[in-house]
């Protein structure tokens, strides 16, 4: 019963503030009843190998309120450089774009950074990305008050509990296996 | 409706097709897969420790082919990790293959730099680099496809072909392997690639 409530009180206090967050206008006001409500769940990063320049982060982001919020950015204290990307596979070539417009996340949906698709790119790593040192960040969105989230460090080529089983693995991955001459 | 909003909207309309045209060149070409026959040839590049490798160094032994860089967040090390973890399940046949990462990144990645980023993988995967013709004629021979994608402060990641690459003991291209390519079926297809005994 305490959980529920306390529940209910940082999610009303989450709509609360973001009534009140400031954005850059270049959308619509929100009315007075619509509020983003984002909850962030799962939020993991691959070490990384010595001298890497760059790593994923991956997590999910749910918004269970009544408006359309937008991901636009991320802030950490490993790197000034952090940047919202997306990754497809186009046949064997893998290609990579930034997302400068952010990441949507549509009102009452959940958006999932994973493997082989949108992540937050950690760039200028001063040092690898460590197994068992979680990494802090703090998720910028256009309505939402900012959030605090750390990122557990899973090994290279691994993923977390539940998200799938073994390296290079990941559900958006295409079926083919290259092909063989014969 | 006011002209200043008629305005607004034109702009918004404008800058919608701008991002979608933009979204449509990079994302919208479908890559053919070229015939494995065209695939291959003379290349010559450095180690790690310095040392020319070109095509004739991988005659004898089947080889596999990696290309990426080491500022690739996510598909790099996943396939060196993926190839670490086939070196271990061929055992004691492993060492009748090559195993070679190629950097496509020029500008950024040397020999030093490949041998701390492979460190943590196999020893017995190389780390390849070269200039930007050697990576050209490389990417080229193979079909490599690579582009840079500029990013915010002059900054820039590459987009790239992320199969492996399996070359016969001749040296000839007999396949490709998908990212997150199957152990077991890769395993398979290597042992075809040694001589029977």
């Amino acid at each position: 019963m305490l959980m529920l409530r306390s529940a209910l009180l940082s999610t009303l206090l989450l709509m609360s503030s973001a009534l009140y967050a400031h954005h850059d206008g270049t959308h619509h006001e929100l009315s007075d009843g619509e509020a983003p409500a984002i909850e962030v769940t799962q939020p993991w990063i691959r070490a990384t190998p010595p001298g890497a320049g760059a790593g994923g982060g991956f997590i999910t982001l749910t918004n269970h309120g009544n408006a359309d919020d937008t991901l636009i950015g991320a802030t950490t204290s490993i790197t000034d450089r952090v940047e919202l990307h997306t990754m497809e596979m186009d046949g064997d070539v893998m290609r990579m774009a930034p997302l400068p417009g952010g990441i949507e996340i549509p009102a009452g949906e959940s958006v999932t950074l994973a493997p082989g698709g949108l992540h937050l790119m950690f760039m200028e790593l001063a040092s690898p990305i460590v197994e068992g040192q979680p990494i802090p960040i703090t998720l910028e969105f256009q309505y939402a008050e900012s959030i605090e989230a750390e990122l557990q460090v899973v090994p290279v080529g691994a993923s977390p509990e539940g998200e799938g089983a073994h390296a290079g693995h990941h559900e958006e991955h295409h079926e083919e296996h290259g092909h063989m001459a014969h | 409706m006011q002209r200043r909003d008629v305005a607004l909207l034109s702009i918004g309309s404008l800058v919608l097709l701008l991002t979608l045209a933009v979204f449509f060149a990079v994302f919208g070409r479908q890559a053919a897969n070229p015939p494995l026959a065209e695939m291959g040839g003379q290349f010559q590049l450095v180690d790690t420790e310095g040392s020319v490798v070109t095509q004739d160094d991988l005659v004898g032994k089947p080889t596999l082919l990696f290309f990426g860089f080491t500022y690739c967040p996510d598909v790099c090390p996943t396939t060196l990790f993926n190839l670490t973890r086939l070196i271990q399940q061929l055992g004691n046949q492993a060492d009748q293959f090559n195993y070679l990462f190629v950097s496509l990144d020029w500008e950024r990645d040397g020999p030093e730099q490949l041998a701390r980023y492979i460190s943590v993988f196999d020893e017995r995967i190389r780390g390849l680099s070269g200039n930007e013709a050697q990576i050209n004629a490389i990417a080229d021979a193979y079909r490599v496809q690579y582009e840079r994608v500029p990013m915010e402060q002059g900054d820039y990641t590459i987009s790239h072909t992320a199969a492996t690459y399996l070359l016969d003991r001749e040296g000839s291209v007999v396949g490709t392997l998908a990212y997150g390519f199957d152990l077991d079926e890769t395993q398979a297809s290597l042992e075809q690639l040694l001589p029977s005994s």
